[in-house]
């Protein structure tokens, strides 16, 4: 092992997780506001990468230009999902039927990707996809910097939303009691549905860093949404800022292990320091309630 | 009648064994042969046509449905139309048991076809087993599935093992003014390229070739940037990457080259042989150099390869070059089994068992395929191919040496994109 070796994990555990980081977001806003466990969130970045190249191949659109068609058409179809299937749903079983319905959505973006674009990989491409600036020995993909500071920017504006605006009050009363909400005059349905489709929306930049670094197809998703579901277990189900750091601690805690130690540790590091958190905190990092009653 | 718990156990034990004798029976007359005039041959296949095998089981699966369009052509097989009946196994081992026991047992298909890759080819051919079945495959030539003890299972494909060696030789054969000093061996957790790896490194260690990075990453890595950067720090002369897919590749492509580093010579075990695929993905100009072992490409000179690369043109369009060999390996499947079928007159399998095994040399468009006792097709011949040009159409033969068909190797590899 090299110092090189070295600093370029750690580059890439930063780079790398903060996108994960992204698209973990959306998933525990989701949950934080509407108590429903989204597994098709891992599709739903596939099918933010694959807008990304339609919008490429069929009218030769930047990807990050793409962005300004592709993050309200993910939005869009955020509110279509949760009109039709989850803003059904009701009473106690809710978060479990949410597991059931949410996998049934994926499928059917699924078969419909499979049937669009067929199962052969594909990868975003343009000129920065490959390209790279070197600080000192240490190389920086165009791609993952651009990764990490839209994923920033997004987190930001994110941030801004929830605590500079009466929507984010709105959300934040929401996360904390939704009877309480509903009782000084906030409409929780209205809040829900747009979180659920804010927690879709980011997709779209996640699976657009995502498509651009990856080849992928369709089947991709299983891979994504399970790192996904671990991530927000650690950082806490609905925490927003747990999500964050567990995202970024996840890539960088593989990445780390990889080098010093080796790959074929990576994932199980991950995991090691996931059953250590749960058996102190089964809640994670920032639990449901520490986060609704901050 | 008040059933006791005891009747129910009696009608229970009853049920069950009427139900074995049921499927006994209908497993013992699906593979009688005697089928009835005009009445089709099922063929059943389980395809990864979702999961992380999706790709290469889509191409499987067009090259199984070509087979049988060009048999159905020429009157079928003994004069029965085929039918294929493919289920889907999502890519799970788990899963493609399951397929293989329902196409036996609840369809009834009177043949199998193997599955894609190898991790998936073990538990196939073991549930096949159990009925009797022949399993006749093109993607399981892990030792993993010959070392298995199984007397059904054929692979009309090279015998992974022995892949990389053409590759091997050929850089310790270069003078040692222009021979690499350095190799990394990195491998993905699988069973198909592992074994690949001790067998190039044995002969380029011989070579003096010193070996600056050897790591195992687990099958299911989403980001390869980490390894690969390792890689890239440990600066070697060759890159031996144990792959099978295409992301995974194009992935630790695109990772080398924003490291700004570029191996002399870059070899994969899979994903540059998906053709098309594969040059979406990385891009025709990265393609330039990239190596990979396989026993067969678009352009080989086998008539009955020819014929088949035409039709397939033909159907889903391309070029030669493009054409993924996981079409040619399903295509001869079918070509050894309709040659066993003729043979023995029928689709009893256990006769087509012993017909395989009897040594005889069947031809198909990979070349010939002559199964040893263990199902392996020793005879068959590693090839290396590789990517030339920067425009992503030619993909030609440069292994082995001395093979009429080989061209000059392109080395060092030009730098990625130039």
């Amino acid at each position: 092992m090299n110092s090189t070796a070295l600093l370029s994990a750690a580059k890439d555990g930063i780079l790398t997780g903060s996108v994960y980081a992204l698209m973990a977001t959306g998933l525990t806003l989701i949950f934080g506001v509407m108590d429903i466990i989204n597994v098709a969130q891992g599709i739903l970045v596939i099918l933010g990468a694959y807008l990304s190249y339609a919008l490429q191949v069929h009218w030769h659109i930047d990807l990050f230009i793409g962005l300004l068609i592709t993050i309200p058409a993910m939005f869009v179809v955020g509110i279509v999902i949760e009109r039709l299937f989850l803003g059904r749903l009701k009473g106690p079983e809710k978060t479990a039927m949410s597991i059931l319905v949410t996998y049934a959505v994926s499928l059917l973006i699924e078969g419909a990707l499979n049937m669009i674009f067929s199962v052969n990989d594909v990868q975003l491409q343009g000129w920065y996809v490959n390209r790279a600036f070197a600080i000192g020995s240490v190389h920086f993909g165009y791609i993952y910097v651009a990764g990490f500071v839209l994923a920033v920017g997004l987190l930001s504006s994110l941030y801004f939303m929830l605590y500079r605006t009466r929507f984010g009050v709105s959300v934040r009363a929401s996360l904390a009691d939704q009877t309480s909400a509903a009782l000084v005059g906030i409409d929780v349905k209205r809040v829900s549905t747009i979180c659920f489709g804010i927690g879709v929306a980011v997709t779209a930049a996640g699976g657009m860093i995502y498509g651009a670094t990856n080849s992928f197809n369709a089947s991709t998703s299983y891979d994504l949404i399970s790192r996904l579901l671990t991530i927000i277990v650690l950082g806490g189900m609905g925490s927003l800022g747990g999500a964050m750091l567990a995202g970024v601690g996840m890539v960088f805690i593989g990445d780390m292990v990889g080098v010093i130690w080796s790959p074929i540790w990576s994932s199980m590091s991950y995991f090691v320091v996931l059953a250590v958190v749960l058996l102190f905190r089964p809640q994670g990092l920032f639990g449901k309630q520490a986060v609704r009653v901050a | 009648m008040k059933l006791s718990r005891k009747h129910f156990r009696v009608l229970g034990v009853a049920s069950v064994a009427g139900a074995m004798s049921l499927t006994m029976v209908t497993a013992s007359g699906a593979s009688s042969g005697g089928l009835a005039a005009g009445a089709k041959v099922n063929i059943g296949i389980s395809l990864s046509l979702s999961g992380d095998f999706s790709a290469d089981g889509l191409a499987f699966q067009q090259g199984y449905k070509l087979w049988a369009s060009d048999v159905n052509k020429t009157g079928g097989l003994l004069g029965h139309q085929v039918n294929l009946v493919i289920k889907s196994d999502a890519s799970s081992p788990t899963q493609v048991v399951t397929n293989y026991q329902a196409l036996i047992s609840s369809d009834h298909v009177n043949l199998t076809f193997g599955p894609f890759s190898s991790l998936l080819t073990l538990p196939a051919a073991k549930a096949v087993s159990r009925y009797g079945y022949a399993m006749v495959e093109g993607a399981g030539g892990a030792p993993s599935v010959f070392q298995a003890g199984l007397h059904n299972v054929f692979d009309v494909a090279l015998p992974v093992a022995n892949s990389l060696v053409p590759f091997a030789n050929w850089v310790s054969s270069l003078p040692a003014a222009s021979r690499p000093k350095s190799v990394a061996y990195v491998t993905s957790n699988d069973p198909f390229t592992q074994p690949q790896i001790p067998v190039a490194q044995a002969i380029m260690s011989k070579a003096g070739i010193k070996t600056v990075y050897n790591h195992v990453f687990p099958a299911e890595v989403t980001d390869f940037t980490p390894i690969a950067d390792a890689v890239a720090a440990a600066k070697p002369d060759v890159v031996i990457l144990g792959s099978t897919d295409v992301p995974t590749v194009s992935a630790f492509m695109q990772a080398f080259e924003q490291s700004g580093f570029s191996p002399k010579a870059f070899i994969a075990t899979a994903g540059p042989d998906q053709g098309a695929t594969f040059i979406k993905a990385v891009g025709a100009a990265n393609a330039d150099g990239v190596m990979v072992p396989n026993s067969w490409y678009g352009l080989a000179a086998n008539p009955t390869s020819k014929k088949m690369v035409a039709e397939y043109i033909k159907l889903y369009g391309g070029t030669p070059a493009g054409v993924n060999g996981d079409v040619a390996e399903a295509y001869a499947v079918g070509q050894v089994v309709a040659a066993a079928v003729k043979a023995t007159g029928g689709f009893v399998n256990s006769k087509i068992i012993s017909y395989l095994h009897s040594g005889v040399s069947i031809p198909t468009v990979l070349g010939g395929a002559q199964f040893n006792s263990l199902g392996e097709n020793p005879k068959m011949t590693a090839y290396t191919f590789q990517w030339q040009g920067t425009k992503g159409t030619s993909f030609v033969q440069v292994n082995p040496l001395g093979d009429p068909n080989t061209v000059k190797i392109v080395y060092p590899k030009p730098v990625w994109g130039k």
